[in-house]
């Protein structure tokens, strides 16, 4: 499955934000998305997730394709680990959560509730959330906040091998993952005030 | 969306899950109202069909903005609008959830709280039926206030004013029929009508309640 | 011109400057003509006619009563229209005039209502009864109070808008099948519609409408009131308008840093 992504403009709360963003995501693939804080990475996330329209331009290949992993987990501290994971996977028609479990090293805590995990390892399980989705289209938004640098590794490793089965994967981050990828970085993107007079429409 | 209404109905019932706290509140406002209006049994037989319609409803009303609102900030429906299941179905899992939780158990315990307040006999089939046949409308009904008001902070008060004007035709209709069963009136109209908004509701409203939900997850 | 090329120039007043431009052309023959006649109307209506024989001067109270009670529906019934065209065709200016209209609403339900109480008082001798139109309205203001609510809580306009509208949706179905529970669960006190009825005008109907003498200042007044709310929208909606303008010049600043 390849996205393809052509002359995206996207707004938040109203406002554009970005404005030109054109590339295109092949299977076996990996992109780092870069850009300063507030330049508005997450909300292209949101929008290649299918969470928001866009306000011009046009994204193909990403629909039921997508797994998409937030800033927040989407984690319930009442259930326990397992019982976390197996409620994704079957919402999204899976069966097997073991090599999930096995990926992040979450075999010992699997009888946890997810409240009583560290933030790091709550991460984790969030991550190993996108192992379940069996989708091949992977939208990361700051997957490494709270890890250590073993489970960062961990992560690397888990995307790499989802590259090799033939997904991909598209990550926004600052640090360096080690992964084989080329970088989009959107600072050049950011939407141009209109002129003044232009009343019409958006009010401005 | 099995899994779905298993987890949901899962969170309810384990610690904090606010299971129980709905029946409790019916309990303690159908006590509070002898001692508000006197303990006379004429008087309390024939306030009782509406006071427990009353009851059910504000407890009804109570864990309303627990039901989308937990799923917001924790970021799972986020997740669940990018997940195979279309939204519509989200929502109506959602109200079935909140009707097994809350619903069914005040239907349950109304006859109970009738005795308290000398329900007439005829009355307590009634009761039940027409309780029976409300509550899902209330909870599809306030499913849509939820996700109204889901990205608010401190939403609640709000949810209330929204919600409560939309309940009116369903207690109106519901009381109604409680009403007329207790002093043995014929009831097949009222009953006939809330049966239709249920209906109604239940078919159209998870519409609505998902095209709003979209809106607030943009 | 064809009918596509009038209902197109019928869109344009869509853009929020072309609406401001003509509506401050217009505003002034609308408040100049529902003044006049509210004021004649009024005037007419309460030193000109005679008083009912049954009723007595209390009817006169009727002026007020009626054209409040019409446009208080008659408001919300545009604001469901607006709200149709906001989802539909994403004017700005439609959802706007929703926004702007629902305090007027608010306004003329209240005047319904307390003229009606003052009006009940009299006749009925209380101030309330739960009669199904005097019960309708008052659900009808709740209403309107949880709309206006929606709009202040919501930040974002456009979410704000596009929430409120479904809002109007689905509240109207409710308003609705309020009304017809309302009439189901009791049959009340108030007297039948009493206007916009053929024998009420041709003065055939029972002596339960209004007749000719009354007839002729009520209609002037509702005509003013009609007048006047037209002309409170259009006023209310520039504000807003004005109000947005605002904002996203403020938004803009911020994003300019």
């Amino acid at each position: 499955m390849t996205l393809n992504v052509t002359d995206l403009a996207i707004a938040r709360a109203g406002i554009p934000v970005l404005e030109g963003v054109n590339f295109t995501l092949e299977p076996g693939r990996a992109l780092i998305l870069r850009g300063p804080n507030g330049i508005g990475k997450t909300t292209l996330l949101r929008t290649l997730a299918g969470l928001q329209p866009p306000l011009s331009g046009s994204i193909q290949g990403a629909e039921d394709q997508v797994a998409y992993a937030a800033h927040s987990d989407g984690l319930k501290p009442t259930l326990t680990v397992t019982e976390n994971l197996v409620f994704w996977a079957s919402v999204f028609g899976t069966v097997d959560i073991e090599p999930a479990l096995d990926a992040f090293d979450l075999k010992g805590l699997s009888d946890r509730h997810a409240g009583n995990l560290s933030a790091g390892q709550k991460r984790r399980l969030g991550l190993a959330r996108m192992l379940v989705t069996g989708r091949p289209i992977w939208i990361l938004d700051e997957p490494t906040v709270s890890l250590d640098r073993n489970a960062v590794d961990m992560f690397a490793s888990a995307v790499r091998r989802h590259l090799e089965t033939g997904g991909s994967a598209l990550i926004a981050t600052h640090i360096d993952l080690g992964l084989e990828g080329e970088v989009l970085d959107v600072g050049p993107n950011k939407a141009k005030p209109k002129p003044i007079d232009d009343f019409d429409g958006g009010f401005l | 969306m099995i899994a779905l209404l298993l987890r949901d109905l899962k969170l309810s019932f384990r610690a904090g899950g606010g299971f129980g706290l709905g029946l409790a509140f019916f309990l303690i406002v159908t006590v509070l109202v002898p001692f508000s209006v006197g303990p006379q049994s004429a008087l309390l037989s024939t306030i009782a069909p509406g006071v427990l319609w009353l009851g059910a409803l504000l407890a009804c009303l109570l864990s309303l903005d627990r039901l989308l609102a937990l799923d917001w900030e924790d970021g799972s429906l986020d997740l669940l609008a990018t997940a195979p299941l279309p939204l519509e179905s989200v929502v109506t899992i959602k109200a079935l959830a909140h009707w097994i939780t809350t619903g069914l158990p005040l239907v349950l315990v109304a006859p109970v709280l009738g005795v308290l307040l000398n329900l007439p006999v005829p009355g307590f089939s009634w009761l039940v039926i027409s309780l029976l046949i409300g509550t899902p409308a209330l909870s599809v009904i306030g499913t849509f206030g939820a996700a109204l008001t889901v990205g608010l902070k401190r939403g609640g008060l709000l949810l209330s004013l929204l919600v409560l004007p939309l309940y009116v035709p369903t207690l109106i209709f519901g009381a109604e029929v409680a009403r007329r069963g207790a002093t043995g009136m014929e009831t097949s109209a009222p009953v006939l009508m809330l049966a239709g908004i249920t209906a109604a509701s239940v078919a159209l409203l998870p519409f609505a309640s998902a095209a709003v939900l979209r809106i607030n997850l943009r | 011109m064809s009918i596509a090329a009038k209902a197109n120039a019928l869109w344009e007043y869509a853009n929020p400057r072309k609406f401001l431009e003509t509506s401050e052309r217009v505003l002034p023959f609308f408040w100049i003509t529902s003044g006049f006649c509210i004021v004649v109307g009024l005037v007419w209506g309460f030193f000109f006619t005679p008083d009912d024989y049954k009723q007595g001067s209390t009817v006169k109270i009727i002026y007020l009563h009626v054209p409040a009670a019409l446009m208080a529906i008659n408001c919300w019934l545009m604001m469901l229209a607006t709200s149709l065209v906001w989802l539909v065709r994403r004017h700005h200016v439609s959802a706007l005039a929703a926004r702007a209209a629902a305090p007027i609403g608010i306004v003329m339900t209240l005047i319904a209502l307390a003229t009606g109480a003052i009006w009940g008082q009299p006749m009925w001798g209380t101030w309330w009864a739960w009669d199904p139109r005097l019960t309708s309205f008052l659900i009808l203001f709740l209403f309107y109070l949880g709309y206006v609510a929606l709009w202040e809580a919501i930040e974002d306009p456009d979410t704000a808008a596009d929430l409120t509208a479904v809002l109007c949706l689905v509240g109207s179905v409710f308003a609705l099948l309020s009304r017809y529970a309302v009439n189901f669960w009791n049959q009340g006190l108030h007297q039948g519609a009493s206007v916009m009825r053929a024998g009420a005008i041709t003065g055939t109907d029972t002596e339960e409408k209004v007749s000719n003498i009354y007839f002729y200042p009520l209609l002037l007044c509702i005509v003013g009131f009609v007048l006047l709310f037209v002309a409170l929208v259009l006023y209310r909606t520039g504000t807003e308008i004005r109000a947005r303008r605002i904002k996203a010049l403020l938004a803009r600043e911020r994003a300019r840093g």
